[in-house]
């Protein structure tokens, strides 16, 4: 779905064929591909959302208008290449330590806006530090994580978020908490620091959940934007291919078994909000 | 305020030569023999509307290093020796994306914890890489508090120029040794470099900046290695070094940085006992003096290399001579230091 969203060559195809240019004048544009996100085409699984998490965040940048001020640091896992994917000037970190480069270009530049996109291995393991002193500060960026409960990249090995009983090919047997302890939940973790302005978490798994996530993109980018702290969207996202799913029954696992262990919501929100006060 | 000259503790000096030197953002976590270091910075910096962070780790400081250079300015980290092998993946990301900026190791006794006390045995960690892959750092050796003080802005200097990482190489002793230097609190700011390939945000540009350091294609990672190695050879016309009373000497000493303050005063020693020694220090350790080295050794007996370590440096010496004069090494470990007499000893055995 995501590829051919992102894919120009896609869309010429199916407005092309036999009919004549003349003929869609009056044809009014429904839908297109954010100015923010490029034309190259997506490289990850079916099914997967790294791709629609993208796209959300390339539509964000373009409804604030920050495409000519947004610097995105982006992770190592399968979203590697996310520098591909916007028409932001883009750095690739190292393993889990975007929060720290990101504070290095937002310290660095302080007008402009600065965003990470990191994965569960990235920023719930290997890079926990990174992002704990990051929100301690109330560094003022933004945080796109994406948390599948997997390391997708290396494998599908197992994740500090995977689920108890999770097979993955470090638990063969599934998910032992005696041997490897239980799942961490970075918005409850996360949510005692002051720094933090905006945190949220929503399942990227119906076309309703999605426009929830823009609402938490909004706050979490205004958190920054208005000088009020760490702002975090964590989206529960499907990676069909290494949890041995079709896509459909991933999301179906999403919103049936992995809402438990880490329910949806918003955790903190600092942003002085006339809807909720 | 002109510079003027102040009796100043090494560290103190290495800190305002990073503000003489243009640094726009400092990022370090504490750890001794350099602690002055972010100690003046942390209301230096400020004062000035430039960015100081205690990081939470040395990787914190390394990636934050990173992330600003990638935004076009002048960052730098200082630490010592274990802090150091902690920003060893950052410098090889660092490398590859051909970020410049500035490291400072102000070395202690190791392996492991070692100790707090002057080593210089991270020769083959600053000069050989020190991280994975292959690449190199400017390395810089001061031998003077003037030289922690001047060194912060060459290193800036070539750092952007080649678009790499510097790296100063001090120790414990010149970190905390005082000496009158010349120091200015209001250098002018120096000439700075466009950086057309910044992450800055587009503001207006026509295309997007990547700073990376994936290269996913074989033949496309193989000639970004290729880039780099011509690189770091295009560097060796930075070479620099210096000489003392080398004409005349039947034996040569060769040493850096603190060790050839103490090599001088043995060379000093052994010609009032009428054997000619004079010193070869080199001031750059990559780019590394072997054909200056080379050429030095030509008449000479022998060569001694003195190093606070197991013997590092004393390699690329004899990789210089290529056999050609047979090589001494005198070394001492764990923040022994060797009296100029000792060095001095050494000096008259080599002449035997
Ligand atoms: C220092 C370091 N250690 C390990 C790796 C290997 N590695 C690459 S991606 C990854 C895990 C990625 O998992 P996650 O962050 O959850 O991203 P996903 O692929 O699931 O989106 C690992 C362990 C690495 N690149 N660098
Ligand atoms: S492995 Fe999983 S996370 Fe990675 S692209 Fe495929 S589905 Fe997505
Ligand atoms: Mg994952």
């Amino acid at each position: 779905m995501t590829t051919a969203m992102n894919s120009q060559d896609g869309m010429k195809k199916q407005n092309g064929g036999s009919v004549a240019a003349e003929d869609l004048v009056d044809l009014k544009c429904v839908f297109e591909r954010p100015q923010s996100l490029s034309d190259k085409p997506f490289h990850y699984c079916p099914g997967c959302s790294h791709g629609t998490y993208h796209r959300l965040i390339a539509e964000m940048i373009d409804e604030f208008g920050f495409m000519d001020r947004t610097v995105g640091i982006c992770p190592v896992g399968c979203a590697v290449f996310a520098y591909e994917y916007f028409e932001t000037d883009m750095i690739e970190a190292s393993h889990g330590r975007a929060p720290a480069v990101a504070t290095g270009v937002k310290r660095a530049l302080p007008d402009r806006f600065v965003f990470t996109y990191q994965g569960d291995g990235d920023l719930a393991s290997i890079g926990m530090g990174e992002i704990i002193h990051a929100a301690a500060r109330g560094e003022r960026i933004t945080v796109f994580f994406v948390n599948n409960g997997i390391f997708g990249m290396t494998g599908g090995q197992m994740a500090p978020t995977s689920l108890i009983g999770q097979k993955t090919t470090t638990s063969v047997d599934g998910r032992d908490a005696r041997a490897t302890g239980h799942p961490i939940r970075v918005c409850e973790l996360l949510s005692n620091l002051e720094g933090v302005a905006y945190m949220a978490r929503v399942a990227l798994t119906s076309p309703k959940n999605i426009n929830t996530c823009r609402k938490y993109m909004r706050k979490a980018i205004r958190a920054q934007t208005e000088d009020v702290g760490l702002g975090l969207v964590e989206v529960l996202s499907p990676c069909p291919v290494q949890w041995g799913m079709s896509p459909g029954d991933a999301l179906h696992h999403i919103e049936e078994d992995v809402v438990k262990e880490f329910p949806p919501g918003e955790f903190v929100d600092k942003l002085a909000d006339p809807v909720k006060a | 305020m002109p510079a003027k000259m102040q009796l100043t503790k090494g560290n103190e000096a290495l800190a305002m030569g990073a503000i003489a030197g243009g640094c726009d953002c400092f990022f370090g976590y504490p750890i001794t023999p350099q602690n002055e270091v972010p100690e003046v910075l942390s209301y230096e910096m400020p004062k000035r509307g430039r960015v100081f962070v205690q990081a939470e780790s040395e990787v914190a400081s390394i990636n934050m290093v990173y992330g600003a250079a990638a935004a076009g300015k002048r960052a730098m980290t200082s630490s010592s020796s274990p802090g150091v092998s902690l920003m060893m993946e950052g410098l090889s990301y660092i490398a590859c994306a051909e970020l410049p900026c500035l490291i400072v190791n102000v070395m202690r006794g190791g392996p492991g914890l070692g100790s707090i006390t002057p080593s210089q045995g991270d020769y083959f960690q600053a000069c050989k890489g020190g991280g994975h892959g292959d690449y190199h750092s400017v390395v810089l050796a001061p031998w003077n508090v003037q030289e922690m003080y001047e060194f912060p802005a060459l290193a800036f200097e070539l750092a952007d120029r080649y678009r790499c990482p510097a790296m100063l190489l001090a120790d414990g002793v010149l970190g905390a040794m005082m000496e009158p230097a010349e120091i200015s609190d209001d250098a002018p700011p120096p000439n700075v470099p466009e950086k057309p390939w910044a992450t800055n945000g587009r503001n207006g540009r026509a295309h997007k900046n990547v700073v990376n350091s994936l290269v996913i294609d074989p033949y496309g990672l193989r000639d970004h290695n290729l880039k780099l190695q011509a690189k770091y050879k295009a560097m060796e016309c930075e070479t620099r070094w210096d000489t003392r009373d080398v004409d005349d000497a039947e034996i040569l000493v060769v040493a850096y940085g603190i060790s050839a303050r103490l090599a001088l005063s043995g060379c000093k020693l052994a010609r009032k006992k009428g054997i000619k020694a004079g010193l070869l220090r080199p001031i750059t350790l990559f780019p590394f003096p072997s054909k200056q080295i080379a050429e030095c050794a030509r008449n000479k007996k022998r060569i001694l290399v003195v190093e606070l370590s197991a013997g590092q440096m004393v390699e690329d010496v004899r990789l210089a001579v290529n056999g050609d004069v047979p090589v001494d090494f005198y070394g001492e470990m764990g923040g022994v230091i060797p009296s100029p007499a000792e060095v001095c000893e050494k000096i008259v055995e080599a002449a035997q």
